[in-house]
């Protein structure tokens, strides 16, 4: 199911505003890939560009090439509602949809979609899904219950349950993490662990610690100054960023002497 | 560098004998009290002047308000005595905002109660000159007229609305917007003389159909539904939207399966406030609808009574003699207020019942 992605010369914008210039990546599949870099530097940008979700804001267009197997992602025949059916997101803040239960929200997707499935079937994806997303123990005696009675923390491991039940081939995670107390992160880190066999994952975060944990790959964004597009100054394994960075940025930002 | 900073003489905190004692405070109800007392001199005022029960209002709530100040000020200091002043000021305000409510309410109860029978509700106005008779017929026209504007316009008020919050961009959605603005503040009169314009075109002059009044109504109803929806609309987070879109949902049917229901107790609501909004329109209905004695179900078919206009003919021909007539006046009236309250009643329980459910 995981897939490679391959960028090539990507610009991204808002109207007139270049917020991301020139990256070229290539993301290997069933890994980690963490993205860390200051506050506006464009990894979320960046991130959104992967599944065609950048474009929803007004204004919002990109420029460049992001292939994965093969396929241009913005080839002109390519509609963006498959792209991502392919690529799932899960974003910094919870968000189950307030209107349905748990176990609605977990096949949202295959509902919103309207695909025909039996019961059982339903049932099954919910409870492999909720397992995969480490919450199944935690819910399985409330599944009719709202999703948002849920804590942040479980409703993070709701959403991400979500996402991985249309079966993505990628998954993005823009700042999982950030809303949540360590415990709930750990589980989540956990989960990135286990999930990673499965899916090609990719996670922004401010948390350097946690790019360490659980990344193969790091990539450093920075940018030069206000209203200066970002750009990706360095991608490489994990292990090299945090301890012998080809780059001076990366090195005076790892090590808190930034800026 | 030293850290420690010499104490700066002119925010020093007053000694502690005078903190305490600016603590002071009036006795519980001593407010109240002193507003009686302030009252009650402006009733021996107003009794000095030629005794008037607006005049005793006016100089009892006065001078109960500067007592109230000048006590708090002497006892308590200034900040509280703007305090008690202003919330004076605040509930003298909301008594003067009660009085028209609770006088309206009382006059129509009143003298309502006199034929809020069985016969009224029962008996239409065949064949009635002085006692008797009911409001059968209009009550039906009313709901039914009603009924088919919310038909009209809901839809396209509906419509409207997610066009302008999820679609529309650009100079398309403030013509829009501006239009709908502009509707706003059609008045009443105009709409029902449009609706005769429309279907007078069609039938000749002199027409006078249910559906020309519910055409009018619609025209009324129309941007209030928009207004209200579009507002309960862009309170919906976009981050739901987002995630719809990111299991790779399409833009419509994430409109119709998350937006929409997600916000469909407040646009329960902004429907049923529309309603309750038109349902007491008098001047188009007076033009386009007319007025009938006899019950009259079909809308496509001439003339019908409905309950506003009801009011309006048994109050200026009330027949002979005229108290039968100004009685049933006021018990359409009455009638018409109750429905307009049952109305909002049930926004209420439909915010209630299908706002979105967080308990565990």
């Amino acid at each position: 199911m995981a897939k490679r992605i391959d960028v090539s010369d990507l610009d991204i914008f808002y109207g007139a505003f270049k917020a991301v210039e020139g990256v070229n990546v290539s993301i290997e599949p069933r890994s980690v890939t963490a993205l860390i870099g200051p506050s506006g530097c464009g990894k979320s940008t960046f991130l959104r560009s992967l599944n065609r979700m950048h474009e929803v804001i007004p204004g919002a267009r990109v420029e460049g090439k992001v292939v994965i197997d093969g396929q241009d992602l913005y080839g002109s025949d390519v509609d963006p509602v498959d792209v991502r059916r392919q690529i799932g997101m899960v974003f910094q803040r919870p968000n189950p949809f307030p209107t349905m239960s748990i176990y609605d929200n977990v096949v949202a997707g295959v509902r919103l979609n309207a695909k025909k499935m039996k019961k059982s079937d339903l049932d099954d994806l919910v409870e492999s899904s909720l397992q995969g997303a480490n919450l199944w123990n935690e819910v399985k005696d409330r599944l009719s219950r709202p999703g948002s009675g849920l804590s942040g923390g479980q409703q993070q491991r709701l959403c991400i349950a979500r996402a991985i039940a249309v079966q993505p081939e990628v998954l993005l995670m823009d700042e999982p993490c950030s809303a949540l107390d360590p415990i709930s992160t750990l589980a989540i880190e956990d989960l990135m662990t286990e999930l990673k066999d499965r899916f090609t994952i990719v996670i922004v975060t401010h948390n350097m610690q946690q790019a360490a944990r659980v990344s193969e790959q790091t990539g450093f964004f920075n940018l030069n100054g206000v209203g200066q597009p970002g750009r990706l100054i360095e991608f490489n394994p994990t292990e090299k960023i945090f301890s012998n960075p080809d780059q001076k940025a990366t090195e005076d930002y790892i090590s808190g002497r930034f800026g | 560098m030293s850290t420690s900073t010499p104490p700066r003489p002119d925010i020093a905190p007053p000694p502690l004998e005078e903190a305490v004692r600016s603590h002071k405070q009036l006795p519980r109800f001593g407010g109240s009290g002193l507003f009686a007392g302030g009252v009650v001199l402006g009733g021996l005022l107003s009794a000095l002047t030629g005794f008037s029960w607006a005049l005793l209002v006016v100089y009892g709530v006065v001078l109960g308000t500067l007592a109230v100040y000048v006590g708090s000020r002497a006892v308590e200091g200034k900040r509280k005595a703007t305090d008690r002043l202003v919330t004076c000021l605040v509930v003298s305000a909301f008594g003067i905002a009660m009085v028209p409510l609770v006088s309206l309410a009382y006059t129509v109860i009143s003298r309502g109660a006199a034929r809020f029978d069985a016969t009224f509700f029962s008996n239409s106005m065949v064949g009635v000159v002085g006692e008797g008779g009911g409001a059968y017929h209009a009550i039906m026209g009313t709901v039914i007229i009603t009924a088919l504007a919310a038909v009209i316009s809901v839809p396209i008020g509906l419509l409207t609305a997610i066009y302008l919050v999820e679609y529309g961009t650009g100079r398309l959605k403030k013509a829009i917007t501006f239009l709908v603005d502009v509707m706003t503040g059609i008045p009443s009169i105009v709409a029902g003389l449009f609706a005769y314009a429309l279907f007078a075109l069609f039938f000749g002059p002199g027409v006078r159909l249910g559906v020309g009044g519910a055409v009018a109504l619609s025209v009324l109803m129309i941007p209030v539904v928009v207004r209200s929806s579009e507002e309960v609309l862009k309170l919906v987070p976009n981050e739901l939207r987002e995630a719809a879109y990111a299991l790779g949902v399409p833009k419509w049917r994430t409109i119709l399966k998350v937006v929409v229901p997600t916000a469909i107790a407040g646009l329960g609501t902004s429907v049923t406030l529309a309603v309750a909004r038109v349902i007491g329109e008098t001047a188009p209905l007076l033009v386009i609808v007319g007025i009938t004695a006899a019950t009259n179900f079909d809308p496509f078919d001439g003339r019908m009574a409905t309950l506003p206009v009801y009011a309006y003919y048994q109050l200026t021909q009330p027949g002979v003699p005229p108290q039968f007539g100004i009685d049933r006046a006021w018990t359409a009236a009455l009638v018409l207020i109750i429905l307009v309250m049952a109305l909002n009643v049930v926004a209420r329980l439909i915010s209630r019942f299908f706002a979105p459910k967080t308990s565990r």
